[in-house]
């Protein structure tokens, strides 16, 4: 308990400073995505302490981390590939992407790859429908947009990551 | 008023209503989902879809949604045009497309709004034919069972919860294909209108888990029209029996009562109909000394007739739980001058007021339906959700009233519900709580006032005075009491239809008079102001009407004028006075007789005692806390020796040779004889049809006629069908045979329909067909009639009995009663559910009261009030006002105690050996 409160104490001060005092609750947002920072997902306890500090039920707090895809409430791979398979990209081949991109690397999706570096996800719409097949890869860096994908490039995409982090791996 | 086309045909209809609503009040069948009467229109579903016309010239028209399209003159749709039905046929399919195929083995099955929609929709082939996605249902507690692949999205279910209910711990989880409905982990739901999420969603998602215990399929299910008597409010109820066994509870719609909803004590406080504690066969005992022996009716009767015989003096004491029927039946044999009321000295006192005051301003009764519709409200000391759980929900809705100012302006209409709320964010109209300790609406309230009993009395008259100064002031009133009586009296004044609730429940008279006179003072002032009173029991107010005496002089009676005999009417005395002086009164009375339904302590000090039949059982009338008078008919014919009170106490009149009419032989004989004898009791005679009642030379069935197993139901017993139970006390029957009601065109008056049912309209949905327009009254009026009327009398003159301001006392405690939702009322803690939700015995403590008395959080305490003692675990709760102490009264494990009353509080000595409790 109280440990964002005890750790970024300065910055949610300075997030809670953003809103009116009566209206707390707005400021649940930027307050997950400081909690995920930390941990890379949300814990029980995480949405337990926004849920104080904004006053607000820990139900509701789960509930907007359920909505919105950026948030996790599960431990998963360090970079998330979030594919959208809605309607018009389904028509323009997502499904089949995601099938075969699955396929190559060996695992169902929602799952994470072994080394835990990658873990590939169905989403709702990311509005680039007519430049499907498309999907983002959220990472600690942020959100990076790749559009008119196919297996290989995405394959490129991934073995890019995997140097990269190796790359990181090797200096530290 | 506009004119309308639909499909061609002109329609008179309210201006700026949506078309789904007028669709569905004018009788044409429309789908909808996300739709609900009570709840509006949010356009989520898609599935009411309906085509419309610029002018009479326009051919294609385009697809709207009935429920976001408000009527304007002229305005024209077609609900048949082809193009709209293989729209919606298309809406349901891709609806249905991860529903899953169990209807033959789904709780929902027979009464799914889900089936009913598919079936006019004419959707009968899915092309979907992958895999459906599935989830992990939850743990919702012992009410309510969760079954989420059933889901369809309609979000009615957390609109509802969060949105009406006011409850926090459900909601939507999830986005896209596995929106989830639920808690966020395992729990019993919080709400205590949980059990209408089974009636809301309109699908097999929320079922009910008591019924689902001894399931029974829905149309095999015997039904009739009931009353709730759980508490006074007298919400109406459909209860549902087979094989002998009260299988569950449904809301019934009453326009004045509880419309829509129920709560989940009225839902599921129904099995003590069940228990294994009840009696079943007459019982007696030769002495004090010997034991109970089961005999047979005619027996105890005969032996009922010696002791009465013999005696100069029988008394009979009444029950504020028993119809008026069975009071008067009981008033009648012992005799008006021995007729006694069985409430609590203090609730005998405090009703008897409150019909006095109810009768000085008849016109400002409250309805339930009134007190949701209030603009502003002041709760004066009643813990509502505790005490009458229907009275807090429509509170709730109430606060809604006053910012409707604000979407209305911006020229949103008031069913649309989304864009309404969107427009008032959190805005609330004014409601103010005054009770002794936190409730569960206060997250609802402008203000709350936490303060003893005499403070709160004082806080009402000081806003009375606030708003006349003819009325009479309370002295040294505290500066900050006197400031929030004047905002009270401001918001109050502001008002369109401001509503005052009090009630009984605190035991202090003063603050029935403090609400007598917010509601005067505002009548003087030209506000059409409300008061809604609670009051302690379902038929509380009808027992008072009958003029009864008091406990105490029943006491008195029999200690002092050598009573022989003393009857008990449904009642157990050990809820309703101190232990010790109902010994000595049961010493007293050389016979005693009881009447009822479980055994209960009282039951254990009967001489004679007969199996009394329960609500479900029986035909009867309650009075509710407005003094509506409600008829509940029986559902079934009790097994057993069990029967109706008012018949056990025609028979030992009959037994004694009773000279009476012979009228009085009958149900409608003995309602005629009691309104010859209180003719202000007349609305009883007229609340439901006399029993010679017959539509078409037939009776109403009880049975549905989709009713299966009637020739073999007691195959097991015997292969002769039997001849189905006669009732001559109603013009309902115990059969499926009779009228077929065919709503709306033909169909019973509103007291007498077993079920609301409709062809094509299986669930409770079907509804519509029976009102005069959706949410309206229903056809012909809905059942139930005041006995307290108007015209006012001359305006009453102020009550001035203000008390002094609470002063604490030294080493004692003023100990203050709260109440348990599930716990303090007697008969719903026979449901296994409930009692598992009953909160454990303790008192409850202002921490700086405690530092005081040198009290820490783990200790038991011994408690010393009115020559009792109990031992109860404290319980810190900042809320508890200092110098009092709040106690949960009703508890079954707790002896009564009148309260409020001064107690000492110690710590238990450590080597105590008291037994708990007292």
């Amino acid at each position: 308990m109280n440990q964002l409160a005890t750790k970024y104490k300065d910055e949610i001060s300075r997030i809670m400073a953003k809103y009116p005092p009566e209206y707390r609750r707005s400021a649940v947002m930027p307050l997950l995505y400081l909690a995920q920072r930390e941990m890379g997902y949300l814990t029980d306890e995480a949405m337990q302490e926004i849920a104080e500090i904004t006053e607000m039920g820990v139900t509701e707090v789960a509930s907007i981390v359920g909505f919105y895809t950026l948030f996790h409430d599960q431990p998963g791979g360090k970079y998330r590939m979030q594919v959208c398979t809605d309607l018009p990209c389904a028509l323009r081949g997502a499904d089949r992407f995601l099938e075969e991109l699955c396929q190559n690397l060996g695992i169902q999706p929602g799952e994470t790859t072994p080394d835990g570096l990658l873990q590939i996800e169905e989403v709702k719409c990311l509005a680039a429908c007519h430049r499907a097949p498309m999907y983002q890869v959220q990472s600690p860096e942020g959100l990076t947009f790749y559009e008119h994908q196919t297996v290989e490039s995405a394959l490129e995409v991934i073995a890019g990551l995997r140097a990269s982090e190796q790359g990181k791996g090797g200096q530290a | 008023m506009v004119t309308i086309y639909i499909d061609g045909k002109p329609y008179q209809v309210d201006a700026g209503q949506n078309l789904l609503h007028i669709c569905l009040s004018m009788g044409i069948n429309l789908p909808y989902f996300c739709w609900h009467p009570a709840m509006g229109s949010v356009g989520a579903c898609r599935q009411c879809a309906v085509k419309q016309f610029r002018d009479e010239n326009d051919t294609r028209g385009r697809l709207v949604m009935a429920c976001m399209t408000p009527a304007v003159e002229g305005l024209r749709i077609s609900v048949q045009d082809p193009q709209a039905v293989e729209f919606r046929a298309s809406i349901i399919e891709w609806l249905m497309e991860n529903h899953p195929h169990d209807c033959p083995v789904c709780d929902e099955g027979g009464e799914c709004h889900l089936q009913d929609m598919t079936v006019m929709t004419g959707h009968t082939y899915r092309h979907y034919r992958w895999k459906k996605r599935t989830f992990r249902n939850q743990n919702l507690g012992p009410f309510i069972n969760h079954e989420m692949n059933r889901c369809i999205q309609c979000y009615r279910c957390v609109r509802f919860y969060r949105g009406f209910a006011g409850g926090r711990d459900f909601d939507a989880f999830s986005n896209h294909n596995t929106v989830y409905f639920g808690r966020k982990t395992d729990g019993v739901l919080e709400s205590e209108f949980s059990g209408n999420l089974v009636e809301v969603c309109p699908t097999g998602v929320f079922t009910d888990k008591t019924f689902r215990k001894h399931y029974t399929r829905k149309w095999d299910l015997q039904t009739a029209p009931s009353v709730c008597v759980n508490c006074s409010l007298g919400c109406n109820t459909t209860p549902g029996e087979r094989y002998g066994q009260l299988r569950r509870i449904r809301n019934r719609y009453n326009f004045n009562v509880n419309g829509y909803f129920l709560c989940d004590r009225g839902r599921y406080g129904y099995e003590f109909v069940n228990s294994d504690r009840r009696i079943r066969q007459a019982r007696l005992r030769r002495n004090r000394e010997a034991a109970f022996e089961s005999v047979a009716p005619d027996e105890g009767l005969q032996r009922i007739k010696e002791i009465v015989k013999k005696s100069g003096r029988t008394i009979g004491i009444g029950s504020p739980r028993a119809s008026l029927e069975s009071n008067f039946a009981l008033r009648t044999l012992v005799g008006p001058e021995h007729f006694f009321s069985g409430a609590t000295v203090k609730d005998h006192e405090l009703v008897t007021e409150a019909i006095k005051i109810l009768r000085d301003i008849p016109s400002s009764m409250a309805s339930l339906h009134e007190v949701e519709t209030s603009d502003a409200a002041l709760v004066l000391g009643e813990d509502v959700n505790n005490v009458a759980p229907m009275a807090a929900y429509a509170l709730r809705q109430s606060v809604r009233c006053k910012p409707q100012a604000i979407s209305q302006k911006l020229k949103i209409s008031d069913w649309d519900d989304t864009a309404a709320r969107e427009a008032v964010q959190d805005q609330k109209g004014p409601l103010y709580l005054a009770t002794i300790a936190d409730t569960r609406l206060d997250d609802m309230a402008t203000r709350t006032f936490h303060a003893s009993p005499q403070e709160i009395a004082r806080l009402g008259f000081a806003v009375a005075h606030q708003i006349s100064p003819t009325a009479p002031q309370p002295e040294n009133l505290d500066s900050a009491a006197l400031e929030l009586s004047k905002m009270i009296a401001q918001d109050l004044k502001d008002a369109e239809s401001p509503v005052v609730v009090s009630g009984c429940s605190l035991e202090e008279k003063s603050i029935l008079y403090a609400a007598a006179n917010v509601v005067q003072a505002l009548r003087s002032i030209g506000k059409p102001a409300r008061l809604f009173l609670t009051l302690p029991e379902s038929n509380s107010l009808g027992l008072e009407l009958l003029e009864p005496g008091s406990l105490n002089q029943a006491f008195a009676i029999a200690r002092e004028d050598n009573v022989e005999a003393a009857i008990i009417l449904e009642n157990d005395l050990y809820r309703r006075s101190n232990p010790a002086l109902l010994e000595a009164f049961f010493k007293s009375i050389p016979s005693v007789i009881v009447l009822d339904s479980l055994d209960n302590p009282t039951a254990q000090k009967a001489d004679v005692l007969l199996p009394a039949a329960t609500f479900a059982e029986s035909d009867g009338t309650l009075v509710n806390n407005e003094s509506r008078a409600q008829r509940y008919f029986q559902v079934f014919v009790p097994q057993d020796d069990i029967k109706e009170s008012w018949v056990w106490l025609r028979a030992i009149g009959d037994a004694l040779g009773q000279e009476e009419p012979g009228a009085r032989k009958t149900f409608d004989g003995l309602i005629a004889d009691m309104v010859k004898e209180l003719p202000f009791l007349a609305p009883v005679q007229e609340i439901s049809p006399a029993s010679g009642f017959r539509i078409a030379g037939a009776k109403i069935p009880r049975q549905p006629h989709r009713y299966s197993g009637r020739t073999s139901m007691h195959a097991n017993v015997s292969v002769h069908e039997p001849q189905p139970p006669q009732d001559p006390d109603s013009p309902l029957s115990f059969s499926m045979e009779g009228f077929l009601a065919e709503p709306p065109i033909e169909q019973p008056p509103a007291s007498l329909i077993p079920e609301f049912w409709a062809p094509g309209w299986n669930s409770i949905q079907s509804l519509n067909k029976f009102q005069e327009e959706v949410s309206g009254p229903l056809i012909g009026g809905d059942p139930g009639k005041r006995i307290i009327l108007p015209p006012d009398p001359e305006q009453a003159a102020y009550f001035d009995e203000i008390p002094e301001p609470f002063a604490s006392r030294a080493g004692e405690l003023l100990l203050a009663p709260l109440y348990a939702i599930y716990g303090s009322e007697e008969l719903s803690i026979h449901t296994p559910g409930e009692a598992q939700l009953t909160p454990p015995l303790r008192l409850e403590i202002n921490p700086r009261d405690a530092q005081q008395f040198n009290l820490t959080g783990e200790t038991v305490l011994q408690v010393s009030v009115d020559s009792q003692v109990f031992e109860l675990p404290l319980h810190i709760s900042a809320s508890i006002p200092e110098g009092t102490a709040g106690m949960i009264c009703g508890l079954p494990e707790m002896p009564y105690v009148a309260l409020p009353a001064w107690g000492k509080v110690t710590p238990k000595p450590v080597n105590s050996s008291t037994e708990n409790p007292g």
